[in-house]
């Protein structure tokens, strides 16, 4: 059984549905993401996970147990914020020491756990400062090392590194692994950045609208999107739609405008009629850029490179066919061939393989 | 067990039970006895009759109210009042405006200086301050003596200061001043200099730009400011009591003559009612008014 | 910032001598070797030497002192109930008995609670001073209170809650020692307002009780000396000294009032 069950839970505000009919099961000891957009419902899931709301409808159950006449205080479940929420009025140590007093942990026993708590976070000797005086990572930190001091049972964390600068959030994201591996503890982890999901999690459950659109391991989140938008907000994504115009053999041939007949190699092909509409949904990392030559081979189509995008380690080009379709190619600048650099008009041949691309069915 | 909607309930009526029950026994209830007192007959000693006469009917009427509508003389009393309350929040309102805009326009870390500085006096208590204009408006005072000095000097007689409409309205707007201030000064604040220097780019002057644009702006706090001054003025009793003349009696001293020496408390309690009524639906208008204009500024939240 | 013009300059500070001047002069006669308050004699302290052998006075001074801290203690606590309350929950009865006080002028207040202590029997006095005061101080308390509630980031409260406190531990450990500086503030104003309220008081005080406004009052409808100048520069003074540590304690009282 799962160590966490969200069974069909609904929260509805007025008119507007925040947490539509989901269902999750979150196992222990892992790292589980809800990503989305904001308004998708991520917050709201994990707030009644908290207890900070009740659902309207649905149930949710920690090790079997229905935890809906629990209120916040009595439920094994700790909360980082995103404003870190530390009370100002107490000293770090006094903070971290708080869920022990509430626990009516011994007196005795509780300098010590404050103190290792602090260990773990890398921040040791800092007990006697006053949040105000501490940085934006630190109160991270301590923020972490409260919710911690417990060992609860789960561990939510909502988007704790959206007000830190690039640099340190990819050094707590790093630490945020390690911590989760040494705890232990189950992670439920709300971001709308999803580069972060990829790298932290175990499995993301992406959200949109108050819908789980797919729940999976990153890499097949990534290379195997099931909806459009899945394919559309992780990432980078060329979507091909039309009409499909044969599925068979594990080919489906579907016809995007501006292109023609595009051809993918997809599982789903045995499913798939003619006449439903169909997207193709292709990474650019898998779209080939060549100089326009009447030479080349395979499949291929023509256009103009009409943006580029130098980022130092890439370098992404939009090719705008003869239609005006717009495909866009990622280029790793090392990997480039002299040949391979462009400018914007120049003429270019994009041509990727059958099985570089993924279906997905309307 | 309890379930948790059940407890936030017990919770919201232990905390706001005690202050609800305090307020219902010793606010709610004597002004619904006061509304009842309207309707009864005034008492042989003064007070109310009893309730229940010898038959044991209910005493109920409408007699003080019949008196009132029929004696216009209280109806010039409330009119006078509402003029004089007038005229105090316009005067306020002049006096005001030039420092609220001086203080919004300070540098901040003056602000809070200046306007504890407006502050003070009105927490001085009310009867030194009606004392102070006692004494300057004097008789052997030195203003009276400039006053009537140049009076003379244009051959008029000498004019009293003190115990007239003069030294009541004085009194008024001084005792009044720091609340047409603040809720004034709280509103320019806000007010966005580059508002004003895009107006002036586009070739409005100094002028312009006050009536046209900071103004119209500040009309919230001004609302605020002139509801604030103008409720409680129309209640004011102790400034015409102490420096106004006979012609200077406001309803609040019909209303204390009314409790306090010819103690016709039935009558008494239809002058406060309709004074009530007055303050209540000017409130109300200034609530109104406040929340419409309110809404169109306030910063929208995420 | 543009700088302020000259001409705003003079009016405001034309205001601000208005607002002070008054007061400078009731403090300076106070000095003032001469019955009337007409010009400067000499300088004495004679008026208040007066004023502290004045036996009516003393005993008006301690009804005030009596009233003033018990009154505020009472509406403190209920007031901050109040202030509390109006934050948390939505209410609609509570906020207007709370507000509505504030809002009419003093005297309606006054007259329904004579009528309401005669009718009831109770006499005049000391309590029923104190009820009165405390009726209309709570509404003052529980302003500040909600102002300083409102600064607050509630995510505190929430976390507090998710590490294990129950609502009321929440409040005890968590809300209040962070509201502390707008209660204690509130707690000064209402003594404040107790200490100088006039118009409640002479309602609900009837004939034997004398606190140190109605003192005055009668002292300046009977015979004006500068011994109510002495008196009302102390009373300043104190009111000074309250309202500056109330202002410390918490900044942010001006705006809230």
């Amino acid at each position: 059984m799962a160590l966490l069950e969200i069974q069909g839970v609904t929260r509805r505000f007025g008119d507007f549905t925040a947490v539509d009919d989901v269902s999750l099961a979150i196992e222990a000891g892992e790292f589980f993401t809800l990503l989305g957009p904001s308004g998708c419902g991520k917050t709201t899931l994990l707030r009644m996970i908290a207890g900070f709301d009740l659902p309207d409808a649905g149930r949710i159950l920690l090790n079997g147990e229905d935890l809906a006449d629990k209120p916040p205080e009595a439920r094994p479940v700790r909360t980082v914020f995103q404003s870190y929420a530390l009370f100002p009025h107490m000293t770090v140590d006094g903070n971290i020491a708080f869920p022990l007093h509430m626990a009516k942990t011994p007196d005795a026993e509780i300098p010590g756990k404050v103190a290792a708590a602090l260990e773990d976070v890398r921040l040791p000797g800092f007990g006697k400062r006053y949040p105000h005086e501490l940085s934006g990572g630190q109160k991270q930190r301590v923020a972490i090392a409260r919710a911690l001091v417990t060992h609860p049972t789960v561990l939510l964390l909502d988007e704790p590194l959206a007000a830190l600068d690039a640099k340190l959030r990819e050094e707590m994201q790093l630490e945020l692994i390690g911590m989760q591996k040494d705890a232990g503890i189950t992670f439920v982890y709300v971001t709308h950045d999803q580069t972060e999901a990829l790298a932290l999690s175990h499995r993301i459950a992406v959200m949109n609208r108050g819908k789980v659109e797919q729940l999976d391991e990153p890499s097949k989140i990534y290379g195997f999107p099931r909806t459009r938008f899945v394919a559309d907000f992780i990432g980078h994504c060329n979507l091909l739609s039309g009409p499909v115009r044969s599925a068979a053999n594990r080919v489906v041939v579907v016809d995007v405008a501006g292109l023609g007949a595009v051809e993918v190699a997809t599982p789903l092909a045995d499913a798939t009629r003619a006449g439903a509409g169909g997207t193709i949904a292709l990474r650019p990392e898998k779209v080939r850029i060549e100089a326009a030559s009447d030479a080349a081979r395979g499949n291929h189509y023509r256009g103009t490179v009409s943006e580029l995008l130098y980022m130092g380690d890439v370098t992404v080009y939009r090719v705008a066919t003869a239609a005006g379709l717009r495909i866009e190619a990622l280029l790793a600048n090392s990997k480039a061939g002299r040949a391979q650099f462009f400018e914007v008009g120049d003429a270019v041949d994009v041509a990727w393989s059958a099985d570089a691309g993924h279906f997905i069915a309307e | 067990m309890a379930s948790r909607a059940d407890e936030q309930r017990a919770g919201k009526w232990w905390v706001s039970g005690p202050p609800l029950l305090y307020l219902l026994v010793f606010f709610a209830v004597p002004t619904l006895i006061m509304v009842l007192a309207s309707f009864r007959t005034p008492g042989e000693f003064g007070g109310l009759a009893p309730l229940r006469d010898e038959s044991g009917a209910l005493d109920l009427n409408l007699e003080s109210y019949q008196r009132f509508v029929a004696e216009t003389v209280y109806a010039q009393v409330f009119v006078k009042s509402v003029g004089y309350a007038l005229v105090t929040t316009l005067a306020c309102l002049l006096l005001a405006y030039p420092l609220a805009t001086l203080i919004a326009r300070s540098p901040k870390k003056y602000r809070d200086l200046l306007l504890l500085l407006v502050i003070l006096p009105f927490w001085s208590n009310f009867l030194i301050r009606i004392y102070a204009w006692m004494i300057i408006l004097g008789p052997n005072a030195a203003l009276a003596r400039v006053v009537n000095g140049a009076f003379a000097w244009f051959g008029a007689g000498p004019v009293p200061l003190l115990f007239s409409s003069f030294a009541v309205l004085v009194c008024l707007v001084y005792v009044h001043l720091p609340f047409m201030v603040l809720p004034l000064y709280a509103n320019l604040e806000k007010h966005e200099q580059a508002l004003l220097d895009a107006a002036q780019d586009l070739g409005a002057n100094a002028w312009q730009r006050f009536w046209r644009i900071t103004f119209p702006l500040s009309l919230p706090g001004v609302y605020a400011g002139a509801a604030l001054v103008f409720i409680p003025a129309l209640g004011i009793f102790a400034i015409p009591d102490i420096l106004g003349g006979p012609n200077d009696t406001l309803i609040g001293n019909l209303i204390k003559q009314q409790f306090l020496e010819t103690r016709d408390w039935p009558f008494g309690s239809v002058l406060s009612i309709v004074l009530t009524v007055a303050a209540l639906s000017l409130a109300a208008f200034a609530a109104w008014i406040g929340r419409g204009r309110a809404g169109a500024e306030r910063p929208v939240r995420a | 910032m543009h700088k302020p013009s000259p001409w705003l300059w003079a009016c405001a500070i034309g205001a601000y001598a208005f607002l002070y001047i008054p007061l400078v002069i009731v403090v300076v006669y106070s000095f003032n070797d001469s019955r009337l308050n007409a010009e400067w004699v000499g300088f004495t302290l004679d008026w208040y030497r007066k004023l502290f052998a004045n036996g009516d006075m003393l005993t008006a001074a301690g009804n005030s002192l009596l009233i003033g801290v018990t009154a505020s203690a009472v509406s403190t606590v209920l007031g901050t109930m109040a202030g509390v309350a109006m934050y948390r929950y939505k209410l609609r009865l509570l906020p207007l008995l709370v507000l509505t006080p504030i809002a009419i002028p003093e005297i309606l207040m006054g007259v329904s609670l004579l009528i309401f202590f005669v009718l009831l029997n109770v006499t005049l006095g000391l309590v029923s001073v104190t009820l009165a005061h405390i009726t209309f101080c709570i509404g003052f308390v529980a302003i500040v209170v909600r102002a300083r509630l409102a600064g607050m980031d509630e995510a505190l409260i929430e976390a507090a809650r998710d590490c294990g406190a129950t609502p009321w531990q929440s409040f005890r450990f968590v809300t209040l020692p962070l509201i502390m500086p707008g209660v204690i503030a509130g707690a000064l104003m209402a003594f404040t307002l107790s200490i100088d309220d006039f118009v409640i008081t002479f309602f609900t005080a009837g004939a034997g009780t004398v606190t140190l406004p109605l003192q005055i009052y009668s002292m300046i409808k009977i015979a004006v000396t500068p011994e109510v100048n002495a008196v009302s520069t102390l009373l300043m003074l104190l009111t000074l000294l309250l309202i500056v540590i109330a202002s410390r304690v918490s900044p942010s009282l001006l705006r809230s009032s």
